[in-house]
């Protein structure tokens, strides 16, 4: 059973579409990635699934039992200030601000939460440790338990192996891949196609203005199609 | 000295500036480490700068109550100068540098064409650099510094949870939800009051001292947010305290007296840190 759904979607800005005839499913469990080139339209995509801006047209639909902020989201590298002051604890905290409406201060079950988020992505013994001090690939665990913190059902990843030396992306795909056998779906941006295949489940392929979702064998057929065509 | 200092102590307008000082050292210290973090450092200064024309204002228009005058037009500067931030066809600092040169020049124009002042140059001096002035506050004037400080603490303490998501990472805390325009908006409002109530201790030029200096130098001994705010506002109280105390005894002028300190703690505070 599909957990977010996107029927014949339309995305841009103040009425001008970047892309459109956007229709895709993701259940838990699946990895979808997102790839194409830079400036085609899937940070427009990223944005619009986390609804900080609207559809133009087209139907985006949430299912399921659903709280917090729906999406949870690991914004790309450099977006977040690697030098602030926080602990990672309350970096993570701050995820169950989607969850907690108009009360001021976060409760023991919020702080729970939390650490469980933590806990989930193997990042509990740094909860105290200050984040300007943690390696990027222990910063990446504790902004995606931020993110689960938001919203345990499904993840946005922009970009997340982004500047990560290659052990640190392996625990982080690995990681990923627990989750996903937990329940968890995840859609991830990417623009490493050979990294992004090997563990991807779908792919959405931003070729030109409408986009194609494939699974990942279908996609692999796809592009050998493609090669034989320029060939 | 402890005697001179006992005397000070049994008048009721040293104890009303003391009170000012650490309300105004305290809200200041609180809001720094977002602007700071939010690489808005500056726009204390530039804050100040306006204040400092719409004093003047007051001044030529014949205002006594110039705080009537001085926090609308500050807040309004505030709010400019944040909303700009994304999408400005002139970048932030350039903004900043801009209003705060032309509010200084057009004040300090207006005082000596329409000045009716004996003391033109004492006035402005005392404008810019803090004065005396802290020790002839009015019952009134410490009520209404009382009451913006509280709005300021108290707005701080129950947004703090929605100050730091919106610090650290704008983008996904509107992701979440949180309407970040707004908070924006409360966060340039509370720099109004806080360059307002502190223009009369330390000056329009001396104030983002009190902004940056504390949080900087519990930067560099602290490493949560929390601490870092907690700490941040001890040495910004103990600071203006020792500042306003030394100014007294030695008679010197109190705002630079406290900006000294001040930025002597952080020096400590590098070191320890190291």
């Amino acid at each position: 059973m599909a957990c977010l759904t996107c029927d014949n979607l339309s995305i841009g800005y103040s009425g001008t579409p970047v892309a459109s005839g956007i229709s895709f499913s993701v259940s838990p469990g699946d990895l979808l990635c997102i790839l194409g080139k830079n400036g085609i339209g899937k940070s427009t995509l990223v944005k619009t699934l986390l609804r900080l801006i609207p559809p133009i047209s087209g139907r985006l639909e949430l299912s399921g039992h659903h709280t917090g902020c729906g999406v949870g989201y690991l914004p790309q590298r450099g977006e977040t200030q690697r030098d602030f002051p926080a602990s990672a604890e309350e970096i993570v905290l701050s995820g169950r601000l989607a969850r907690i409406g108009s009360r001021p201060f976060f409760s023991k079950e919020d702080h729970q939460a939390a650490l469980d988020a933590l806990e989930r992505t193997g990042a509990l013994e740094l909860r105290d440790r200050p984040f300007s001090r943690l390696s990027g690939g222990q910063q990446q665990r504790v902004l995606l338990a931020r993110a689960l913190c938001a919203a345990s059902r499904i993840v946005v990843l922009d970009e997340p192996t982004n500047g990560l030396d290659p052990d640190a992306a392996k625990g982080l795909y690995d990681l990923l891949e627990t989750l996903r056998h937990d329940g968890l779906a995840v859609i991830m941006v990417s623009h490493d196609v050979s990294e992004a295949l090997s563990h991807a489940t779908h792919v959405l392929a931003f070729e030109n203005s409408t986009p194609g979702f494939f699974t990942v064998d279908d996609y692999l057929n796809h592009l050998t199609a493609k090669k034989d065509e320029v060939l | 000295m402890l005697q001179t200092l006992a005397t000070y102590l049994s008048y009721p307008f040293v104890i009303y500036a003391l009170i000012v000082g650490v309300l105004v050292a305290l809200c200041s210290s609180l809001l720094g480490t977002t602007l700071v973090m939010k690489r808005l450092s500056y726009i204390g200064d530039g804050l100040s700068h306006v204040a400092f024309g719409a004093y003047a204002v007051a001044a030529v228009a014949g205002v006594t109550q110039n705080m009537l005058v001085i926090a609308p037009v500050t807040t309004i500067a505030a709010v400019l100068l944040l909303r700009r931030g994304q999408d400005a066809r002139v970048h932030g600092d350039a903004a900043i540098a801009m209003m705060s040169v032309t509010a200084l020049a057009a004040g300090y124009l207006l005082m000596n064409v329409f000045g009716t002042s004996s003391n033109l140059s004492g006035d402005v001096c005392s404008t810019l650099f803090g004065s005396t002035s802290i020790l002839t506050l009015t019952q009134t004037e410490v009520l209404v510094c009382a009451v913006m400080s509280a709005l300021v603490v108290g707005g701080f303490v129950l947004l703090y949870n929605r100050i730091f998501a919106i610090t650290f990472d704008e983008g996904f805390a509107q992701a979440c939800g949180l309407p970040v325009g707004r908070y924006d908006l409360v966060l340039a409002i509370m720099i109004a009051f806080v360059i307002v109530v502190g223009m009369s201790l330390v000056g329009a030029l001396l104030l983002s001292a009190l902004v940056v200096f504390p949080a900087l130098a519990a930067m560099r001994v602290c490493r949560t947010f929390k601490s870092v705010t907690v700490c941040s506002a001890a040495i910004a109280v103990v600071c203006a305290l020792l500042g306003m105390l030394v100014s007294m005894l030695a008679n010197t002028p109190v705002g630079s007296t406290i900006v000294v300190f001040d930025a002597a703690a952080f020096v400590l505070a590098s070191l320890i840190g190291r």
